[in-house]
């Protein structure tokens, strides 16, 4: 999960760093991301992983590092395969 | 101790009296900033703790908006200072050195200013090029700022860099620079249409001060969490301010052809309706997005929510394109006597100033940002929030 999200923030994060540097916990913000990149690097995940943030997820703390993102990742998918 | 608007009404009526001088001047007002101090009204922000008397953001927009009926730059150097002071007692309060800062303003009403933006990098102060070179317990920075609004009367500037020389362009921290740690040389003057008094030339700035003086937050943070709300909630109120008072200048001309005329309704009247309905969508813009900021400051996922910064960039574009329009009316009810500079009526001053509004941060660069954000944040279809 966290390799196919790392992936994601290579190709959409526009991170100064490659993604392969960051550790799961992260900041991503300190390492680069902008608040611009995280919005192209939602809808990746989103189109990639089939799945739609909620509006409760749209903060700064969703998207603070890989396992931030994962966890999200994790809260909604049981609920989008029980609907 | 005596009520916020009692003792703003003071400085609101010290800063009519010499706001056309420094408008013709291009001056910054002294006047204005003396009788802030005597009143104590730069410290209300800080908590009671420190000094301050932990006003409300609400309280001081509302001060912003009665020295802003009067003079645009003087409530303009209000809100700026206030934006400062938020900043840092939104982030300061781990540090040490930041706490006694915050006693230092109380105790000696120090004036702080912003430098923020960055020759090369635009408007866009969430980068700097500019970086924080740490030298055992003091740090070094020189920045070509090329918008210090009153720095050259301020006590204090807080000035964004890269935490590091080898930090990515938005890596940034911000640091306090006391006016005796900081050499300012002036780049660039400020002989423009409005907000004349504002005095927000260019600087080179080098200074060399403790590391303790670095705000222990990132930026980013500080930007999202304080800097960008209080901005836009406080330059709203500023223009409420403005265009309240053209208005109401515009009601007084119509006023007065109606009691000229009795039984016929003056031309003018219908503009002066429809721009009252112009002024309370700005208040009602303003006065909710005071709400929601106060709601947020419980709750830090509000607080940097999506829907939060979407929120908050609305109020200022819409509160600038809102002064504008009703300015615009209150000149063509005026006519000429709202065109003259030297009438009850004048309205060029009100129109010049207001003018910044749009630009202060362009409004096309916001509608850029939240073009971006309205990609995935969606509609609230509740009317009640």
């Amino acid at each position: 999960m966290i390799e196919a999200i790392r992936k994601l923030v290579d190709e959409h994060g526009r991170m100064p760093v490659p993604a392969a540097s960051l550790k799961p916990d992260q900041d991503l913000y300190a390492a680069g991301l902008t608040s611009f990149a995280t919005v192209q690097l939602m809808l990746a995940i989103e189109e990639h992983f089939d799945i739609e943030f909620p509006e409760r997820m749209l903060n700064r703390r969703s998207f603070a590092s890989l396992s931030a993102i994962a966890a999200c990742f994790n809260e909604i998918e049981p609920a989008r395969l029980a609907s | 101790m005596i009520a916020f608007a009692n003792r703003a009404a003071e400085v609101a009526a010290v800063a009519a009296q010499h706001a056309d001088a420094l408008d013709r001047e291009a001056r910054f007002p002294h006047e204005t900033l003396r009788a802030l101090k005597d009143a104590r009204l730069l410290s209300i922000l800080i908590p009671e703790e420190f000094g301050g008397e932990s006003a409300s953001l609400a309280d001081v927009a509302e001060i912003c908006s009665l020295i802003g009926q009067n003079c645009a730059s003087s409530a303009m150097m209000y809100a700026m200072h206030n934006i400062k002071v938020s900043s840092l007692v939104s982030h300061g309060r781990d540090s040490n050195w930041h706490c006694d800062f915050m006693q230092r303003i109380c105790e000696e009403q120090l004036l702080l200013a912003s430098a923020t933006t960055e020759g090369g990098i635009g408007g866009d102060l969430r980068n700097s090029i500019c970086a924080v070179e740490i030298d055992g317990d003091n740090f070094k920075l020189g920045k070509d700022a090329t918008v210090i609004s009153y720095g050259a009367h301020a006590d204090a500037i807080l000035v964004t860099a890269r935490r590091a020389p080898d930090a990515p362009s938005s890596d940034q921290v911000m640091a306090v620079v006391l006016k005796d740690q900081c050499k300012l040389n002036r780049t660039t003057g400020w002989d423009t249409l409005g907000m004349r008094g504002t005095c927000s030339e260019g600087f080179r700035l080098d200074a060399e001060a403790p590391a303790a003086q670095i705000l222990p937050k990132p930026f980013a943070e500080i930007a999202a969490q304080s800097m960008l709300a209080t901005s836009h909630l406080l330059w709203s109120a500023v223009w409420f301010g403005v265009a309240n008072n053209a208005l109401a200048r515009a009601q007084n001309f119509v006023r007065a052809q109606a009691k000229g005329r009795p039984n016929v309704t003056p031309p003018g009247a219908l503009r002066v309706a429809e721009a009252a309905s112009m002024l309370q969508l700005m208040r009602a813009n303003t006065l909710d997005g005071l709400r929601r900021f106060a709601r947020a400051q419980a709750d830090s996922d509000e607080l940097t929510s999506v829907g939060f910064a979407v929120a908050m960039n609305n109020i200022k574009v819409g509160a600038s394109r809102l002064a504008g329009e009703i300015i615009n009316h209150a000149m063509l009810v005026c006519g000429i006597l709202g065109y003259k500079n030297d009438t009850p009526f004048s309205i060029g001053r009100h129109m010049r100033d207001v003018l910044s509004a749009p630009i202060m941060i362009s409004n096309d660069r916001i509608f850029g940002n939240m073009s971006n954000l309205l990609l995935i944040h969606r509609l609230d279809p509740h009317l009640a929030s």
